[in-house]
């Protein structure tokens, strides 16, 4: 029989052990989740040596190669011809330099990735945009086979958009949209209004329509009153659907390697066909990558409050 | 402030009728309550006084003007919702403002108004604070605040003391006719709560099963009931019904139950059937030894002044409410009597009244 000390135990309160464990655990998913990016940070301050020698290095003399290389492009010159040139300008001038070549020019990376800006925050509007007045429609007013249209308009998320890529590649071809900006945001826009209306109607459900009937017996109409009382009071919803609307936009591979190949192309099929010297530039790869996460990581933390309070759907009442 | 009249309205939300032929006026002034039962179809017929429900039958008048298919916004009428209806995303301030943001009005005048407003209702000091975090009697009076701060003709409310605690309900209910007997407004209030309606209305309109049952003042609601279903709704206990089954006709004055001969109001109408019900109120029973009508105690109920007692008759039970000090046994045979012209009789297939010397001289709508 045991007659030590009793301790009191709490239902809410975990035990410190408990605690421990759980805490250890996380640090360690964490940790094994952040190896890739951390991976991919350092591989772009590598020079193209370092980055591919074997065994891997995690100790190296950082550089700026890689992120030179993104932005540029360079000619491999004569001797005799760099000889004549004036002292380096730059320090990726001065990188060039040092492997033989100059500076010929800007490259493609950052028009890409304005073209990713552009057709992701497009699309990320429009969606949501169509997705809240849809939504808003199908819970407030009787829409004859409202449920038939609302799992229509899911159905459409039932397979991979990529199934229709030919037909939809075969379409854009007759009307002209191929490699255009406007085709991709439609695309985007397309894929992603399903999404919308279905996360934005459960927020939507969520906000009493006492609301708007107080505002419209106060004397103002519909659409004033779904401005004034109901947008304001869906913003985390709208918050919440725009980061899953934008990261897939933003991410979107398959579509955007079989539609864009020029004037529209967006960052991701760009980035991995960086050609360096002999293959692959793979610190300029890595430094593409990089610079590419950092809007989503932007967007998400400038509306993470709204998110965190987005994800427990339904805290909006009261 | 003006006078709204509502005619033979309906309301179908499919095949089921939620609002029947609703009929009734609404006096300048007035203070007009709408008692039911829950489902009755009293929020319904709100909704489209209000213009948020449009009515598949009848009209609505407003002053002089017919609005039946008027938007909610052209009708000048404030609404305070069940729930209150608070703007989480403004403070108080902006919350009672809002009704007045839509016009375009200075805003040194809305200040002036919301402060007026405010200094009615005795909110003032929290004028500036998040709606989030208030009491239910103070997000009841912000809700009041946005309802008088634009000067309607008329108010709406939906058991706007639904939401609070008993104890503040019977504060509030005095607080709401001195509001509306201040303002000169016209008020129709909605509520399943007999008390609430009783000692705030002027006038009652009993619904049930989206009927109006019975339209008159607290007093008549009470002492002339005209259907059963009335009689049983108001009054805690409710009235006793006694059945039985006689021919009666016009200028009878008696009803002979079980042998016993009782006394009532001379009847002004005969009855189209047989089957009668006899309604009496528990403060119109006595005990009396001599009464041949007889049955003995059941159980009693103290309440202070007075107490029910239980008498389990032939006929069922009857509840008769008497001096706390008279003393009763379990068990015990008694004799009931009843106040003869304090009597109903009720038409027990209709379930309608029938017409008496108890109605002489009253007023009907
Ligand atoms: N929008 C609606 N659609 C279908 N039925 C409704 C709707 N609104 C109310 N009802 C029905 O009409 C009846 C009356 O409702 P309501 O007026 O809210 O009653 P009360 O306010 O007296 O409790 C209820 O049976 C309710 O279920
Ligand atoms: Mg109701």
């Amino acid at each position: 029989m045991s007659t030590g000390i009793v301790t009191a135990h709490s239902v809410v309160e975990p035990s410190p052990r408990a605690k421990a464990v759980a805490a250890t655990l996380v640090a360690a998913y964490a940790l094994i989740s952040m190896i890739p990016l951390v991976w991919i940070f350092l591989t772009g301050f590598k020079s193209p040596p370092d980055s591919i020698s074997y065994p891997p290095k995690a100790i190296f003399e950082p550089t700026l190669e890689g992120y030179c290389n993104l932005f540029t492009t360079r000619s491999r010159q004569s001797p005799e011809y760099m000889a004549t040139l004036p002292p380096p300008a730059s320090t990726c001038d001065e990188i060039a330099r040092s492997r033989n070549m100059v500076i010929a020019g800007p490259s493609n990376y950052a028009p890409r990735f304005v073209n990713s800006l552009i057709i992701a925050f497009a699309s990320t509007f429009c969606a949501v945009a169509l997705g809240t007045f849809a939504a808003y429609g199908f819970s407030r007013f009787k829409v004859p086979l409202a449920d038939d249209l609302l799992f229509f308009i899911l159905s459409t998320r039932m397979m991979p958009p990529i199934a229709v890529a030919i037909p939809i590649y075969l379409m854009y071809r007759e009307l002209g949209l191929s490699d255009t900006r406007l085709g991709m945001i439609l695309l985007y826009t397309s894929v992603n209004v399903s999404l919308a209306v279905w996360l934005l109607k459960g927020f939507i459900d969520e906000i009493p329509r006492e609301y708007e009937e107080a505002a419209m017996v106060d004397g103002y109409s519909r659409l004033h009153a779904f401005w004034k009382v109901v947008l304001p009071q869906a913003t985390t919803g709208i918050a919440a659907t725009a980061i899953f609307c934008l990261i897939f936009a933003w991410n979107e591979y398959a579509f955007a390697v079989l539609l864009t190949s020029g004037e529209a192309q967006t960052a991701p099929p760009f980035i991995p066909i960086i050609i360096g010297e002999g293959g692959q530039d793979w610190p300029a790869v890595a430094a593409g990558t990089t610079l590419f996460l950092l809007p989503i990581l932007a967007f998400t933390v400038l509306l993470r409050r709204h998110l965190l309070r987005g994800i427990t759907f339904g805290a909006v009442r009261k | 402030m003006a006078e709204i009249r509502v005619e033979n309205l309906e309301k179908s939300f499919g095949s089921f009728a939620a609002v029947r032929g609703a009929d009734f006026t609404v006096r300048d002034g007035e203070f007009f309550c709408l008692l039911g039962p829950s489902g009755c179809g009293k929020t319904t017929t709100l909704r489209m006084i209000a213009g948020l429900e449009l009515p598949t039958g009848g009209r609505i008048f407003l002053g002089a003007d017919e609005v039946t298919t008027q938007r909610a916004s052209q009708r000048d009428i404030a609404f305070v919702f069940q729930l209150f209806a608070l703007y989480p995303h403004m403070n108080v301030r902006a919350n009672i403002a809002f009704p007045l943001r839509c016009q375009s009005m200075p805003r040194a005048e809305i200040r002036r108004r919301v402060e007026e407003a405010a200094r009615i209702l005795r909110i003032s000091e929290i004028l500036d604070k998040p709606v989030s975090g208030l009491s239910g009697g103070d997000r009841q009076r912000v809700a009041l605040g946005r309802a008088i701060v634009r000067q309607p003709t008329a108010f709406l409310m939906d058991e706007p003391l639904g939401a609070l605690d008993a104890e503040f309900r019977r504060l509030m209910c005095g607080e709401l006719r001195a509001l509306h007997d201040r303002l000169e407004a016209t008020t129709v209030y909605v509520t399943h709560d007999q008390l609430e309606a009783m000692s705030m209305a002027d006038k009652i309109a009993v619904m049930n099963n989206g009927v109006v049952e019975q339209l008159g003042s607290p007093r008549e609601i009470y002492d002339r009931p005209a259907s059963m279903f009335v009689a049983d709704f108001i009054g805690s206990p409710p009235m006793n019904f006694v059945d039985f089954d006689a021919r009666l006709a016009s200028g009878d004055r008696a009803v002979r139950i079980d042998g016993a001969e009782i006394a009532i109001p001379e009847l002004r109408e005969t009855a189209r059937q047989p089957r009668c019900t006899l309604g009496v109120r528990p403060e119109h029973v006595r005990l009396s030894d001599t009464s041949p009508l007889r049955g003995s105690v059941y159980g009693t109920e103290y309440l202070g002044t007075t107490q029910i007692v239980t008498v389990a008759t032939g006929h069922g039970f009857v509840k008769a409410r008497l001096p706390s000090e008279t003393s009763v046994r379990l068990g015990e045979p008694v004799g009931l009597a009843f106040r003869p012209e304090k009597l109903s009789i009720f038409d027990r297939q209709s379930g309608r009244v029938l017409r008496s010397a108890l109605h002489d001289g009253a007023t009907h709508g």
